[in-house]
C-alpha cells in the first residue's frame, strides 16, 4: 500500500507542478521567452494568503481571492517595467533580466518577512477519503490540488480555443508580426498571458503551501524550476503537455524520494530533464519548429 | 619604425600592467603590515570570484549563451582537489608541490565534467541551456551534499547513504562527511598564488579571444547559421569554451577550497551562480577586465558597508535588470550614448569624433 500511497501523493504534487507549469508554457508560447520569476509569484501568492488571513483574520476564501489578485497585478507589472523594454533584445539579455527579477522577488520577500519560514495553515477543508478500511488515505490537500489543476487546465483549453482573447493569444505564438497585421493588439495580448499566468501561480502557491506548508522567501523557486521542467517534458506551449508532464515530474520526484534516495530526488528530476532534451527537445506533445534563416 | 600594436595587445597590456600596480601595492601593504585582517581576509576571495567571473565571461560574452552552473563547475573543482590534498597532505607535505597538483587535478575534474555534460546541453540554446546548466548546477550540489568519503588501509570507501555505512576499518579517516562537507583540507590558498592565477586565467581568456578559435566562437554568436555555412564546426568551438569556462572555475573552487578549514557543498548554490553573472553583466558582457574590476569592487564594497549589506542582493537583482534595460533597450542606450558623446566633446574639445570604440 505504501507504493499507493507515493503514486496518489506523486499525483497530487505532480498536479500542482501542472498548474504552475500552465503559467511557464503560456508565457514561453507567447512571449518567446523564460520566465524565471514565475516560481517567485508563486512565493509572494503564498505570503499574501498568509498575511491576509494571520495578520488581517481575512477568511481563507477571500484571503485566495486576494492573492490571485495581487499576483495578477504583480504579473502585469512584471511585465511591463522588466520585459517590455527588451521586447527587441537579444534571448540572453531578456533571460538575465528575467533572473535579476526572480532575485529581486526572492530578496524583497526576505526583507518584508525575514528569515525565519512561517507556517501556513492550510486553506482547504475537504475531508479525507479512506480507501482499503483506511490503508490508504488521501487527505483533502491532495483532493483539492487534483481536482484544481483538471479544472484549471480544461478551463483554459477552452478558453485558448474557442475565445477570440485566446484566439488572438494562438496567433501571437504563431507570429507576432502577421498577428498585428491582422488587428490583433500584441502588448495587451502579451499582459494578458502574463495576467492568466500570474494568476494561475497564486492559485498554485496556496495549493503548494497548503500541501507543504513551510513558506519562506525561497518556496517557489525549486518547484518553479521543476514546473519548467514538467512544462519542457510535456511539450512547452502545449496546455495538456504542461498536466501530463506535470504529473509525471511529481510522480518521479515522490517515488525517486521513496525508493532512490530522500537527498536526490532534486537530482532525479534535472537528469530527467538532460534525458528529455537528449531524446527527444520538443517534449512529449511539442511541435518541432523548423528554423528559418 | 614604430611597430603598430593592435588594440586587442594593447588592451589586454593595459589590464596585466594594472593587475601588476595593484599586487604590488597589496605586497608592499602586507610587509609593511599596514593592512587590515579584513582586506587580508578577502584578497584570496577576491581573486577566486575575478576568474569565476572572467571564465563566465568567456562562455556569456564570447560564445553568447547563458551558463548557470558556474557553481557546480566550481564545486566539482573544490571537491575533487580536497579529496586529494587529504589524501596526500601526510606524504607529500611541501605546499608548493602538492597545491600545483591539486589545482591541476580541479581544473581538469571540471572541465571533464563541462566537456560530459557540454555534449548532451550544448545541442540547446537560450533558455533551455541556461535551466539545464542550473539543472547540473543542483545535481552536482546535492550529489556532493549526500556523498560521505573514507578512507582506511584497505582503500577508499564510497557511500550515498551515511557514514556508517561506508564500514571503515579501525585506522579509517572520513575526507567527505555528507552535508557536513569536507573539513581539514590544508590552507595552501596565498594571495600569491591567488593572483598568480588569476593573471595566468587573465592571458589564457585573452588569448583566447584573439585566436583563430575565439574568433570562430564570436562568429558563432554573432549568427549561428551564417558561421555554420562557412564551415565552421558549432558543436566544436561551443564545446571548446564550455570546457575553457569549466577548467578556469574548477580552478576557482580549488583555491576557493583551500582557503577554508571546512567546508559544505551547500555553498555552491545557485546563489554563487548568479552572484558571478552580476559581475559579468556589471563588468560588462564580453569585456574581460570588467569583469575583474566588477568582481573586486562587489566583493570588497559589502565587507566595508556592512550597514548596507542586508540589501546586497536586493541591489544586485537591481543590477541584472537596469544593466539589460540600458544596454538592450535601443532608445535609453542611445539616450546614454548620445550624452556621454556630448559630455566627451565637453572635456577633450572635440577631439572624441577621433575616439571610436566599437565594442
Amino acid at each position: 500500500m505504501a507504493f499507493l500511497d507515493n503514486l496518489i501523493n506523486g499525483i497530487s504534487l505532480g498536479s500542482i507542478y501542472a498548474v504552475i507549469a500552465l503559467g511557464y508554457t503560456l508565457v514561453y508560447g507567447i512571449a518567446k521567452m523564460l520566465n524565471f520569476a514565475h516560481g517567485d509569484v508563486i512565493m509572494v501568492g503564498g505570503y499574501v494568503v498568509f498575511t491576509a488571513m494571520v495578520d488581517w483574520g481575512m477568511n481563507s476564501w477571500l484571503s485566495v481571492g486576494l492573492a490571485i489578485v495581487a499576483c495578477t497585478v504583480l504579473g502585469i507589472t512584471i511585465e511591463k517595467v522588466a520585459y517590455k523594454p527588451l521586447r527587441k533584445a537579444t534571448s540572453l539579455s531578456v533571460l538575465i533580466t528575467a533572473i535579476g527579477m526572480s532575485y529581486f522577488l526572492q530578496n524583497m520577500a526576505l526583507l518584508i518577512f525575514g528569515e525565519k519560514p512561517k507556517t501556513f495553515t492550510s486553506v482547504i477543508n475537504i475531508p479525507k477519503i479512506s480507501l482499503f478500511d483506511g490503508k490508504v488515505v488521501i487527505k483533502g490537500e491532495t483532493t483539492a490540488a487534483i481536482i484544481v489543476s483538471i479544472v484549471i487546465v480544461v478551463c483554459l483549453s477552452l478558453f485558448v480555443n474557442h475565445t477570440q482573447k485566446g484566439r488572438a493569444m494562438l496567433a501571437v505564438s504563431e507570429d507576432k508580426d502577421a498577428a498585428q497585421l491582422m488587428g490583433i493588439n500584441v502588448n495587451s495580448t502579451i499582459s494578458l498571458t502574463f495576467a492568466i499566468g500570474s494568476g494561475l501561480a497564486a492559485v498554485a502557491g496556496v495549493l503548494l503551501c497548503s500541501s507543504y506548508p513551510t513558506l519562506s522567501n525561497t518556496t517557489g523557486a525549486m518547484p518553479g524550476i521543476k514546473a519548467f521542467v514538467a512544462a519542457v517534458f510535456g511539450g512547452i506551449g502545449s496546455i495538456p503537455g504542461a498536466m501530463i508532464g506535470g504529473i509525471l515530474i511529481g510522480v518521479i520526484e515522490i517515488l525517486g524520494r521513496a525508493y532512490i534516495s530522500p537527498q536526490l530526488s532534486d537530482a532525479i528530476v534535472f537528469a530527467v530533464l538532460i534525458l528529455v532534451l537528449m531524446i527527444k527537445p520538443t517534449g512529449i506533445l511539442g511541435k518541432k519548429i523548423n528554423e528559418k534563416v | 619604425m614604430k611597430k603598430k600594436i593592435s588594440p586587442m595587445t594593447r588592451k589586454s597590456f593595459v589590464t596585466y600592467g594594472l593587475l601588476l600596480i595593484v599586487f604590488i601595492a597589496v605586497e608592499i601593504m602586507m610587509n609593511t603590515g599596514n593592512i587590515s585582517s579584513m582586506l587580508k581576509g578577502l584578497l584570496v576571495p577576491v581573486c577566486v570570484y575575478s576568474i569565476l567571473a572572467v571564465s563566465l565571461n568567456l562562455t556569456v560574452g564570447i560564445l553568447g549563451e547563458l551558463s548557470l552552473g558556474q557553481a557546480g563547475f566550481m564545486c566539482i573543482g573544490a571537491y575533487s582537489s580536497a579529496i586529494f590534498s587529504n589524501l596526500v597532505k601526510d606524504t607529500i607535505t611541501q605546499p608548493l608541490i602538492r597545491f600545483p597538483l591539486a589545482i591541476i587535478i580541479g581544473g581538469i575534474c571540471a572541465a571533464l565534467f563541462g566537456i560530459l555534460i557540454g555534449i548532451p546541453v550544448l545541442r540547446l540554446r537560450g533558455d533551455y541551456l541556461a535551466i539545464v546548466t542550473l539543472a547540473f548546477g543542483e545535481i552536482i550540489k546535492n550529489v556532493f551534499a549526500a556523498l560521505y568519503i573514507g578512507y582506511d588501509s584497505t582503500g577508499l570507501h564510497f557511500s550515498l547513504k551515511s557514514q556508517g555505512d561506508l564500514g571503515l576499518g579501525a585506522d579509517g579517516k572520513m575526507i567527505i562527511n555528507g552535508a557536513l562537507g569536507i573539513s581539514g583540507t590544508p590552507n595552501d590558498s596565498t594571495f600569491e598564488i591567488a593572483a598568480a592565477i588569476l593573471f595566468i586565467t587573465l592571458i589564457i581568456a585573452y588569448n583566447f579571444v584573439n585566436s583563430r578559435t575565439g574568433r570562430a566562437v564570436m562568429s558563432i554568436r554573432d549568427n549561428r547559421i551564417a558561421a555554420e555555412s562557412v564551415g565552421i564546426n558549432i558543436t566544436k568551438y561551443k564545446l571548446i569554451t564550455f570546457g575553457l569556462t569549466a577548467f578556469l572555475a574548477g580552478v576557482a573552487g580549488v583555491l576557493y577550497s583551500h582557503n577554508f578549514y571546512s567546508l559544505q557543498a551547500s555553498k555552491f548554490d545557485y546563489n554563487m551562480s548568479i552572484l558571478v553573472l552580476v559581475f559579468v553583466v556589471l563588468g560588462g558582457i564580453g569585456s574581460i577586465r570588467g569583469s575583474v574590476i566588477a568582481a573586486v569592487v562587489l566583493t570588497m564594497l559589502p565587507e566595508y558597508l556592512r550597514s548596507i549589506n542586508n540589501y546586497r542582493m536586493l541591489f544586485y537583482a537591481v543590477i541584472l535588470i537596469v544593466m539589460m534595460i540600458c544596454t538592450s533597450n535601443a532608445t535609453i542606450r542611445n539616450f546614454f550614448v548620445h550624452n556621454f558623446e556630448k559630455l566627451k566633446g565637453l572635456i577633450f574639445k572635440n577631439k572624441s569624433k577621433t575616439v571610436k570604440e566599437a565594442e
